[in-house]
């Protein structure tokens, strides 16, 4: 067996973290929408800005958010992107295709996902966009339920309307 | 049901697939396991470091002459695991040990199947057990084991 005779160049050491992850309250509430297809953000109560995904305090203020969920649009306005080449086992598009950071119509803070059917040429900040949703039966307690946005063919968003959000 | 209850909880593996390069000197080390040797290296001084490197960590300079080592040692220190994790050598509880082997001037880290916490001490005599299928890596010696 000549091949075992071969030197040994090159050493294999991975590292292997296994964790349990809690979400929490307000993130479970959050995923078990999703799994209804429903996307839930939570309103601060001292400056009404909206958090998507909900969670259970306002970073900003230091103070819980309770009350009612707000249900939101699955339609968005693209705030900012970059250019993926590297394929990765969870995301199962195309390459190359933009990684964007989505706006979604009454959030205050920006979704992170990817874009579908739309050349990285075309890509831009503004660009108004919608989820591809995975077929119903193919629904999880997860976010992949989203499969990607993709542009909506609305007319631009402006500037305006999404630069305290980059 | 309470609000932790209420909590959704997953498992989440995070795995970094790293794979090393070794060089000259630790390839020749690895590739030594694999044939069932164990191979240090001689610095300026005469002395015998194992795992070998590629440069005297005293004066920085380059060192490549290999020297074959016994597979029998001497304890110089030891810790005792009472419950191994799964990804650790034995899966009966065990030492980890610094063991300085015939003809190192270095100790090395390596397991200590010893059955027992009461059979192990300082100074007691170690040979290692080689493993059935090696790889080239350090898991080579599976373990070692007491010299009665």
């Amino acid at each position: 067996m000549s091949e075992e005779k071969e030197p040994v160049e090159v050493l294999r050491t991975p590292v292997e973290l296994d964790y349990t992850y809690s979400a929490g309250v307000s993130a479970s509430r959050f995923l078990r929408a999703v799994e209804q297809g429903k996307l839930l953000g939570q309103r601060c109560p001292v400056d009404g800005r909206v958090y998507f995904p909900s969670r259970g305090s306002c970073p900003q203020h230091g103070v819980p958010i309770e009350g009612e969920p707000v249900e939101l649009s699955d339609r968005g306005t693209i705030v900012t992107f970059s250019v993926n080449r590297v394929p990765s086992e969870n995301i199962d598009l195309e390459l190359p295709y933009a990684a964007i950071q989505v706006l979604l119509d009454g959030a205050d803070t920006t979704l992170f996902h990817v874009l579908g059917e739309c050349s990285i040429d075309d890509v831009r900040m503004g660009m108004r966009v919608e989820a591809v949703w995975r077929p119903r039966d193919e629904w999880t307690i997860s976010m992949q339920n989203i499969r990607y946005f993709k542009p909506s063919g609305e007319p631009d968003a402006p500037f305006e309307s999404y630069q305290e959000h980059i | 049901m309470s609000e932790v209850e209420d909590s959704l909880s997953a498992p989440h593996r995070l795995a970094y697939t790293y794979k090393r390069s070794l060089g000259p000197v630790l390839g020749q080390f690895f590739t030594g396991l694999r044939d069932g040797r164990i191979l240090g290296v001689r610095r300026a001084d005469g002395t015998v470091m194992v795992p070998p490197k590629e440069y005297d960590p005293d004066t920085g300079e380059a060192i490549d002459e290999m020297v074959e080592l016994a597979d029998t040692g001497e304890v110089v220190s030891w810790a005792w695991v009472h419950e191994p994790r799964p990804s650790q050598p034995l899966d009966q509880a065990f030492a980890y040990a610094l063991i300085r082997l015939d003809g190192a001037d270095t100790p090395l880290l390596h397991a200590v199947d010893a059955g027992d916490e009461s059979s192990m001490q300082t100074g007691m005599r170690v040979r290692a057990r080689w493993s059935d299928e090696p790889v080239g890596a350090i898991t080579d010696i599976a373990c070692f084991e007491p010299v009665a």
